[in-house]
């Protein structure tokens, strides 16, 4: 294996890798989005129009974050402090997030899918750019601010049991928006990487359901911010294979290559079951008793 | 006040996209309501919401968040379509193998997510998603592989015979008789929590787990039941679509109606009449939102915007409203 397919497969990856890591963090503190899909949809296309607005893809990918976090924002403000369904409203999110951008994308670009020339991010040496290099470090931050300091050990315990981390004098709910906040920010780069630096253009829906599977890469990496990066990578591979084998003529129909991470996440969630390592009160609204 | 809070959310997402209130709602009634083909495409719209949005109330009655609908809606598609290319049916007798193939389709592959929650553990909001996604691609490969049309020049399946496809009431129009297939679906799935044993088991699994426990209700058979009922449904609208509408399949059979009808479900209150309510009201929107691009920048695709704030609103409102009488929960 060379550098360069290396290189590639953290390319692939880091999209659904960064969403995973920041849907992990939420899902720590006892929240699933199901709006992560939405979240990253909004960043790609807010990515997109800013770049090109500005000609600077680093203000693009600033642009997507910001979409990102707003959404992740309002977002919280029903499934936190207003405790209501996290699958219901996260599913309400997504519908609003693909409606308006492929709605904008119509109204300004017209449907017929052009290709929009948006400024790449500038490339080092063997293929690197700033996102590439920075998904391991990052990875590494949660890993660390996860597993060793206060905060992490905090939020981990709103995900597992919120009313003892509300008794040790800790608010559940502010740890939650950050949980959100932190998601947001994730979500937002993952998108606009996705549009600016990986497809470089815009298309109605293109994160195809890369948030859903970065949700089910969650549960296959049991929760921990390595496992659950090896597994995004894992699925990211897969994509990068499939323009390989096309490229090399392999003779599968290239349909099984694509479902092919959505088989492999299932196949790999039926062997492991929920198991253990999720928390105890995710999806479950935490609302102080009064 | 559900009503009235889809009709804000029309405004407002109408207000923000730049369109005229006033004007783009009467230009949406002329599209759904103003003549008989408004009103045909209304209904026909409103047929698989009507489907699927009870296969979502069924399954999450009891507890169990499918997701999937689009996935089964398409299997259901595709079991047809697979049946009318390996069987020389014609007539009645074809119309009605249509529908129990797709039904039978859609609910194998609901059945499996909910076996895998029940005895996996892995929760059916992740794998009803991931097999959309399989299901999608199944679609994409039978229609350029094994069920492609023999002339092979498009990524379709073979036309039905106009007489094995559901009849129509008007040559001009594209209503057609599974409108019959969806009222009689609301009214079956009215009776079976209202007056069956098996329903009244779905709802207590999906309410109270521990009652159903302690009166010695096995809750994995009944959310493994609600769960094929509910694939049942799905893939019927699939069926439905294919043997109704279009006559053949091709790769984009799924039109996100396993998406849309979600917010459908849950405005329609997670009611079989409720539901019907709102697929006629989402159904107008749909058709109406078509006349609409005509004449604005702004299409179809606002009405998913408009359905996540409706469901936003309502929930935002009932939470209000909770909060406000004798002191919280």
């Amino acid at each position: 294996m060379d550098l360069s397919f290396l290189v590639q497969l953290l390319r692939f990856g880091a999209p659904v890798g960064l969403a995973s890591l920041g849907e992990s963090v939420g899902q720590k503190s006892g929240l699933i989005n199901i709006g992560l899909e939405g979240q990253m949809l909004a960043g790609a296309y807010a990515g997109v129009l800013a770049s090109l607005a500005t000609g600077s893809p680093y203000i693009g990918l600033l642009a997507g974050v910001g979409a990102s976090l707003g959404l992740g924002l309002l977002q919280g403000l029903f499934v936190i402090r207003l405790a209501l369904d996290q699958v219901v409203v996260g599913t309400s999110v997504n519908l609003v997030a693909l409606g308006a951008t492929s709605t904008l994308f119509r109204a300004q670009f017209g449907s017929s899918g052009q290709l929009l020339s948006v400024p790449a991010l500038p490339r080092f040496g063997p293929g690197l750019d700033l996102v590439v290099l920075a998904v391991v470090p990052l990875v590494a931050l949660v890993a660390w601010v996860m597993a060793r300091t206060k905060f992490g050990l905090v939020l981990r315990a709103c995900g597992e049991y919120p009313s003892a981390a509300e008794a040790a004098g800790f608010s559940a709910q502010r740890v939650r928006w950050l949980a959100a906040v932190i998601g947001g920010l994730f979500a937002g780069l993952a998108g606009a990487y996705l549009s600016i630096g990986v497809a470089g253009s815009f298309a109605e829906s293109m994160t195809a359901g890369r948030g859903f599977v970065a949700i089910a890469m969650v549960t296959f990496g049991r929760w921990r911010p390595w496992g659950v990066f090896a597994a995004s990578v894992l699925v990211g591979g897969l994509e990068a294979l499939q323009f390989e084998f096309q490229a090399r003529g392999v003779g599968l129909p290239h349909q099984a290559l694509i479902a092919l991470p959505y088989v492999v996440a299932l196949v790999v969630l039926v062997v492991v079951g929920k198991g253990g390592g999720a928390p105890a009160a995710l999806g479950q609204p935490y609302e102080r008793a009064r | 006040m559900t009503a009235a809070i889809v009709l804000a959310s029309v405004l407002v997402a109408l207000w923000v996209f730049g369109v005229d209130p006033v004007s783009g709602v009467s230009l949406i009634a002329k599209g759904a309501f103003g003549d008989k083909f408004g009103v045909a495409r209304t209904l026909v719209r409103a047929v698989p919401l009507v489907l699927v949005g009870l296969g979502v109330v069924v399954a999450w009655r009891a507890g169990v968040f499918n997701i999937g609908g689009e996935g089964q809606y398409v299997v259901g598609g595709l079991a047809a379509a697979w049946l009318a290319a390996a069987l020389p049916l014609v007539g009645p007798l074809a119309m009605v193998s249509f529908l129990a193939a797709a039904a039978l389709g859609g609910a194998c592959l609901a059945w499996l997510a909910g076996w895998l929650e029940v005895h996996r553990r892995v929760p059916a909001v992740i794998t009803t998603i991931l097999l959309n996604f399989v299901s999608l691609q199944a679609l994409d490969w039978a229609v350029r592989g094994p069920l492609q049309e023999p002339t092979r020049q498009r990524p379709l399946s073979a036309r039905l015979p106009s007489e094995s496809m559901l009849p129509r009431f008007d040559p001009q129009t594209d209503l057609h008789a599974g409108v019959f297939v969806a009222v009689a679906a609301v009214a079956a799935i009215w009776a079976f929590f209202r007056y069956s044993h098996a329903g009244f088991l779905v709802r207590l699994v999906g309410e109270n787990p521990r009652v159903a426990r302690a009166n010695r209700t096995d809750t994995g058979r009944t959310k493994k039941l609600a769960m094929a009922l509910s694939g049942a449904l799905c893939g019927l609208a699939g069926g439905v679509t294919y043997a109704g509408v279009s006559g053949q399949i091709g790769d984009g059979f799924a039109e996100g109606w396993g998406f849309l009808a979600i917010p459908v479900a849950l405005l329609g209150g997670l009611e079989a009449w409720g539901v019907l309510a709102a697929s006629l009201l989402f159904g107008a929107l749909l058709a109406g939102s078509e006349n609409l691009s005509r004449f604005s920048a702004v299409g179809p695709t606002v009405v998913y915007v408009i359905q996540g704030l409706s469901v936003l609103g309502v929930l935002a409102a009932f939470r209000w409203r909770r909060a406000g009488g004798a002191g919280g929960p």
